[in-house]
């Protein structure tokens, strides 16, 4: 399945310093963000597993947007993907 | 002495402006929260007649004769303001709310400095400004609130003096003590809105907590490097609060700070800029506020981006409790959750797995917020300041920065002359690379700061190993040091290019070349043979290892790392480059 994947708030820097990634995502029909993020760790991840997951979901301070909407409005872990769709991942900022 | 100075001066300036606010309003700067009325816009007004461009023209409350102002606003406000009261999307309505109206700003940093200028310049009636600490130098790149002349001051006073200089009939209440939790809530209800423009995570909690205890709207943003968010919390019946999102803190290691990641100065502006544009929409009830919105600036690629966030959370330890109305709060607090505590129920929620099944309960109270421990909650403390100084190595494993002065001139390394002494050693490839003369000298110098801070300034022949956590340091590096440490001048230049190379690929990223290294002393850190190679290296120590950083509490843990691989004769140098700037090298920029 076509996604495009984009990380941003530093996040980039666990995975090459690279903001945009257009991929192809194996799926049988469907595709979870359950099944993203394990997928996303072993493939494009560089460096420190740990600040990207926590368990099977992302590490607390990280936001997962789903074509502009956050993946709490779309069933976060179980949010189904679609050819296509747009997921972000943004680490929450605390500088000022 | 100049730094006092310059405190005591902005303290003078700031109280100055209250002064006169103060006698222009006749009114206490710690009135209860003002209305957006006619009769506490007079108050301002009043005091907008004190500055002194506006000399001679000082209007007694009434109106003089002749003129009726229909929304309250006076001569001087009506002409200063001119511009907004123009502008068919804002015009007199809006700009008498905004008059009447208060905010608080916590953090004068920034975030806070463009915030606070602007809604002073948009006419705001009142304005609090927090914050704990003194105003640096390395501010003043982006802090354009602040100057040098005020260096050394209370950034809650000097951001007073520059709002004073630039709308003297703004009501200032300058809050030196920063928020802290026993102040917080009460600080905070005093306020229409509160502006988040802290630097640091317990904070952030703090603040979102006393504003959904007093049913305060939040406008929050934060900006580190190249990136910028801005969002709108505690507004209106669904508009969620921090711990709505996020739940459970992030790990210490997880926030990077201004002071060690960096910041482009115009970014934290651009955010600040429109934090204080959210907030004039809000107090003066103009256009769609940023609630359930997030906002987040790109600054390399120029975008902006807004995204849809979730509603409040209505089991939220901060403001859940179902019955929503911000009025209802206190008194469902009385209630149910007393018992066991919401405080602590928000701590063992924040612990737990982020899925454990948490009962609706009351919103916290302002004491609930008071007696939260947030520094625990967070594991880090309420600043982003300098880490504690750690003690983890006896005494004599660490070397005061003359000694290690003493030490690097004598093995060949350290001054200006001491490159020839490199010079003369093995290496001969000219590159001028820190690991030539760092393997070719009678001792080995490992810098453990991130590459960014080592490309700043660094010692002659330090070789740049960056230290991320005792095991990755261990992973990548140990090896590298370990063959430097054993090698005579014969095979220096080989150690060192590989430690090098691993440390230049050592950043955020760089995981892929350092572990595909094919050097003799980098390659394969792992796996018993490798460990059986590193014991013999350790035992083959012939230079000594000196590790450096920043202020002296990662070389602690990465001389403990050295030691555990085998190595004796590894010291740390304490107070790290600080110090060697303080006592050896005062022409050394310190970062």
């Amino acid at each position: 399945m076509k996604l495009c994947i984009e990380f941003g708030g530093g996040l980039e820097l666990l995975f090459g310093n690279q903001k945009n990634y257009d991929v192809e995502v194996p799926a049988d029909g469907s595709l979870t963000v359950r099944q993203l993020l394990p997928w996303a760790r072993d493939n494009l991840l560089q460096d420190r597993p740990e600040l990207f997951m926590k368990g099977d979901s992302v590490r607390p301070g990280i936001l997962v947007l789903i074509n502009g909407c956050d993946w709490e409005l779309s069933g976060t872990l179980d949010a189904e993907l679609q050819p296509g769709d747009e997921v972000v991942f943004i680490s929450t900022l605390h500088g000022g | 002495m100049e730094a006092e100075n310059a405190r005591l001066r902005a303290e003078v300036e700031a109280l100055r402006a209250r002064l006169r606010a103060l006698e222009a309003a006749g009114a206490s700067a710690d009135a209860p929260r003002q209305q957006p009325d006619g009769s506490s816009c007079t108050a301002a007004a009043a005091a907008g007649a004190a500055a002194p461009a506006a000399a001679g023209a000082r209007p007694s409350r009434a109106p003089p004769a002749g003129f009726v102002s229909p929304h309250g606003l006076t001569k001087p406000q009506a002409e200063r303001y001119s511009r907004q009261l123009l502008l068919p999307a804002f015009g007199p309505a809006a700009q008498a709310r905004l008059c009447a109206a208060s905010a608080l700003i916590v953090g004068c940093g920034g975030l806070g400095a463009p915030a606070a200028l602007y809604l002073a310049a948009a006419g705001i009636g009142r304005l609090g400004l927090a914050d704990h600490d003194a105003v640096e130098i390395s501010n003043l790149h982006r802090q354009i609130i602040h100057s040098e002349a005020r260096a050394g001051a209370h950034k809650a006073a000097s951001a007073a003096a520059a709002v004073a200089a630039l709308n003297s009939s703004v009501a200032l209440d300058v809050h030196t003590e920063g928020l802290t939790p026993a102040n917080a809530a009460d600080l905070v209800r005093r306020y229409d809105l509160v502006i988040d423009a802290s630097d640091n995570a317990p904070t952030r909690y703090l603040l979102s907590d006393a504003a959904a205890a007093t049913g305060t709207p939040l406008v929050s943003a934060a900006a580190v490097g190249t990136d910028g968010q801005l969002t709108v919390y505690c507004l209106g019946e669904d508009g969620p609060c921090y711990r709505c999102l996020f739940p459970e803190p992030p790990a210490p290691g997880n926030c990077a700070r201004c002071a060690d990641a960096g910041v482009l100065g115009p970014v934290p502006g651009v955010m600040g800029v429109l934090q204080a544009l959210e907030a004039v929409k809000i107090l003066a009830g103009v256009g769609k506020p940023l609630s359930r919105q997030l906002l987040l600036f790109d600054a390399l690629s120029g975008r902006f981006t807004t995204i849809k966030l979730r509603a409040r959370a209505p089991d939220c330890a901060a403001c859940g409790g179902g019955g929503g109305a911000a009025a209802a709060g206190d008194a469902a607090g009385g209630t149910g959750a007393q018992a066991e505590g919401p405080a602590g129920g928000a701590c063992c929620s924040g612990r737990g797995s982020g899925s454990d099944a948490r009962a609706p309960r009351g919103r916290m109270r302002p004491e609930d917020v008071a007696a939260f421990d947030y520094a625990a909650f967070t594991g880090q403390a309420a600043h982003d300041g300098a880490p504690p100084p750690l003690r983890v190595l006896p005494p004599d494993q660490r070397l005061a920065a003359a000694e290690l002065r003493d030490r690097l001139a004598a093995a060949g390394l350290g001054g200006g002359d001491d490159r020839d002494g490199a010079a003369n050693g093995a290496s001969s490839s000219g590159s001028g690379g820190s690991g030539d003369s760092g393997g070719a000298a009678g001792c080995v110098l490992i810098d453990v700061r991130p590459t960014a801070q080592f490309g700043v300034m660094s010692l002659p022949g330090a070789v740049n190993l960056p230290f991320d956590s005792p095991e990755r340091f261990r992973e990548r590096h140990v090896a590298s040091v370990l063959a430097l440490a054993s090698c005579g001048a014969g095979c220096a230049a080989l150690a060192a290019g590989a430690a090098a190379r691993d440390g230049g690929a050592s950043g955020y990223g760089g995981a892929a070349s350092a572990t595909g290294s094919s050097g003799a002393a980098g390659a394969a850190p792992r796996g018993a043979a490798a460990r059986a190679a590193a014991e013999q290296a350790a035992a083959e120590q012939q230079r000594p290892v000196y590790v450096v950083c920043r202020r002296g509490n990662h070389s602690q843990l990465a001389v403990q790392e050295l030691r555990a691989a085998g190595l004796r004769e590894v010291f740390d140098l304490a107070g790290g480059m600080e110090a060697w700037a303080a006592e050896v090298d005062p022409a050394m920029p310190v970062l």
